[in-house]
């Protein structure tokens, strides 16, 4: 194979990668609009803050010290040297499931039957205060964080496809992140979790009927609180998972709450309805914008990542206005 | 008592049709307006200019552009930010290729290269509506700030890739530029802001806005009523973006001088801009205002109280206040969802009554 072949693959290939990326997040906001109509904007800041807690309780850190330490003239920083990380991810997920009840006690209880705009807006609010919580909390630094996976480029892959390549070409071999990897296995064991969770079991099926109808959900018993309780915590649980992925690639920082705003044309190509739309929505926008950067990019100017998803999805809106795999919008009047 | 329609009798057609039809609104408007355009100006200092006064202007002018499309229309625009931009470059580039042209001539250049901008980014809404169209504005958020960064034509090949305004004079006195002074630069936005802002009332009440709110309450049934969403949409986008564009201008050649597309322009600014109109009520020009006012004292206030008060470092103060923004987002939108002009409407509603409600 030419080195020009082989070049292209790899960037698809990254392209993937990055695709699985977008669609943990993606996931999360799918969860949520099936099953509330909400459309949570604050999905991305929800990463973001689940993996500073992640990193604020495994190293030990006093959640708001600095304030602390501000108004009373002491001087704490940590509580220990740092935990277990089995333990800190169990724990973060309690703050996320603590969050999800609180947002649904005092948010989104008072906002029923208000328009959907007004409820995007409330997350936008969320989204700022949980923002502006989480830096309070844990401080603004970057942050590293380190659960154990591996990282790095694979010298396997890259000696295998080295051979692939035709004689005497300079062609040095592939390079994948093992992290990309795992993080596409990871999601694709969350999806199949997810299924088997919506599919077999009797909340699963509780969240399928809200999603279907909320007023006949009401009249056949379900409990609309506990099931919105569920459904954010699952989407925290979504959220923590996204955030330990990007958190461990690129570092704990403001940046990864803008992923939120990566994830909306994939939610567009997909359909807002659909979890597998949202995987396929993903790696489309993944291994499109690299392709499109790869080929396109240097000719006029480079950094087309920023809005190529977007215009893509804008591209796409035009002939499917409801998504790959959105259901049909009928409108009546 | 004072505040109510009752005894005064029209007898014109133009009385009965004017701006303001309650008396006590024309004086109050009246007096503000005398107070701001003649007592102010002996007043201001450079910190007042700097950090409120500008500001408040600037932003005022964009929820205003916000809020024709966003509230009376109903289209939901994530791309305010990117619009801001391209009124900021078209101000540069037109006065750096013609600079004798009059500044007034300027801004409302880069205001109509901004609506043109706006009706092309606009075209899509005739398909898509709701979030997807949000999602469609951020495309040109993204792409608008991406192209400024990108075509050196545009920053006229400077090396920093940053425009800079020239001194630009109106009436023999300087309106950009660092010699400019505050009163000077203080007028020249409010006379933008007071202008456009009587325009956009009447427009509002007019033919267009009408069909702009048909289109905002449901679409389909403004359709079959015979208003064309073509025309509606896209105008509502072309004097939205004309007033976001001038906005744009304003921001960047009176109040900051200097700009860079990513940081001046970014995605928080489009963001800034919606709170704006969701706290000050969407589809009401006085709520834009407050809204702005809101948005722009809020942190001056906080920062005030909790850096120069009770000493606490910048950083957390920053944080502190995106909490509030936050949390008062979503107080407002729980309380009050049509915001603060709603508030003022029940508070009016009261007065016509006072002192003998039923």
């Amino acid at each position: 194979m030419s080195p020009d072949i082989l070049n292209t693959l790899e960037v698809i290939l990254n392209g993937l990668m990055a695709g699985v990326m977008y669609s943990l997040v993606a996931l999360g906001f799918v969860l949520i609009f099936k099953a509330s109509g909400i459309f949570n904007y604050a999905q991305g800041v929800m990463a973001l803050f689940a993996a500073l807690t992640l990193v604020g309780i495994q190293t030990g850190q006093v959640p708001f010290s600095h304030l602390i330490n501000v108004m009373f003239g002491t001087n704490y920083h940590n509580w220990s040297n740092g935990i277990n990380t089995v333990a800190a991810i169990i724990l973060t997920m309690c703050v996320m499931v603590l969050l999800a009840w609180l947002v649904e006690k005092i948010v989104l209880r008072h906002l029923v039957n208000q328009e959907p705009i007004i409820l995007f807006m409330a997350t936008i609010g969320l989204a700022f205060f949980l923002e502006g919580l989480g830096d309070l909390m844990w401080g603004a630094n970057i942050k590293v964080l380190d659960v154990g996976l591996p990282s790095g480029g694979s010298f396997w892959l890259e000696d295998v496809t080295k051979e692939w390549a035709s004689e005497g070409s300079e062609y040095f071999g592939m390079y994948i992140d093992v992290l990309d990897v795992w993080a596409a296995g990871i999601a694709i064991i969350l999806v199949v979790a997810l299924t088997i969770f919506s599919q077999y079991t009797k909340t699963g099926r509780a969240l399928r009927a809200v999603a279907d109808d909320h007023q006949a959900a009401l009249t056949v018993g379900i409990s609309l609180r506990t099931i919105w309780v569920v459904v954010w915590s699952i989407a925290g649980f979504v959220a923590l998972v996204a955030g330990i992925m990007w958190g461990s690639k690129s570092g704990i920082q403001f940046s990864l709450s803008l992923i939120a705003l990566k994830a909306l044309p994939v939610l567009i190509l997909g359909g807002f309805t659909s979890i597998p739309g949202a995987i396929i929505g993903g790696l489309i926008i993944g291994v499109g914008e690299k392709l499109f950067e790869f080929s396109l990019g240097p000719l006029i100017g480079g950094a087309t990542e920023n809005w190529f998803a977007y215009v893509l999805a804008l591209m796409f809106l035009m002939f499917r206005p409801q998504g790959l795999f959105g259901d049909k919008i009928i409108e009546r009047v | 008592m004072f505040y109510r329609e009752s005894g005064d009798f029209k007898s014109t057609y133009s009385a009965d049709q004017q701006t303001f039809p309650i008396k006590f609104d024309r004086i109050a408007v009246g007096v503000i307006l005398a107070f701001a355009f003649v007592v102010v100006p002996f007043l201001i200092n450079d910190y007042w200019e700097k950090s409120i006064l500008l500001p408040f202007l600037v932003w005022g002018m964009a929820a205003l552009g916000l809020n024709i499309l966003t509230g009376y229309c109903g289209q939901v625009s994530l791309g305010t930010g990117g619009f801001m931009a391209v009124g900021a470059y078209a101000s540069y580039k037109i006065t750096t290729s013609f600079p004798e042209l009059n500044m007034f001539l300027v801004i409302l250049l880069s205001g109509g290269v901004t609506a043109f901008v706006g009706i092309l980014f606009g075209l899509p809404s005739l398909r898509i509506k709701g979030f997807y169209l949000a999602v469609a504005t951020l495309a040109a958020q993204f792409f608008l700030v991406w192209l400024f960064n990108k075509v050196p034509w545009f920053y006229n090949y400077s090396a920093s890739g940053m425009i800079t305004v020239p001194e630009r004079t109106v009436f023999g006195i300087a309106i950009t530029g660092s010699n400019s002074p505050p009163w000077a630069t203080y007028l020249f936005c409010l006379t933008f802001l007071v202008v456009f802002a009587f325009i956009a009332r009447n427009l509002t009440r007019g033919r267009i806005g009408r069909s702009w709110m048909a289109i905002r309450d449901m679409d389909i049934a403004a359709e079959i009523i015979g208003v064309p969403p073509l025309q509606a949409k896209l105008s509502a986008f072309a004097v939205s973006s004309f007033y976001i564009g001038i906005s744009g201008a304003l921001f960047f050649s009176v109040y900051l001088g200097a700009a860079e597309p990513t940081e001046a322009f970014g995605i928080d600014k489009s963001f800034l801009v919606l709170f704006m109109i969701i706290i000050g009520g969407l589809g009401s020009i006085f709520g834009s205002f407050v809204g702005a006012a809101f948005m722009v004292l809020l942190p001056v206030l906080f920062k005030n109280i909790m850096v120069g008060g009770f000493g606490w470092p910048t950083d957390m103060v920053q944080h502190f206040i995106f909490m509030l923004v936050g949390g008062l987002i979503m107080f407002f939108l729980i309380v009050e969802p049509h915001g603060l002009a709603q508030l003022w409407r029940v508070t009016k509603e009261k007065l016509r009554l006072w002192p003998f409600p039923h």
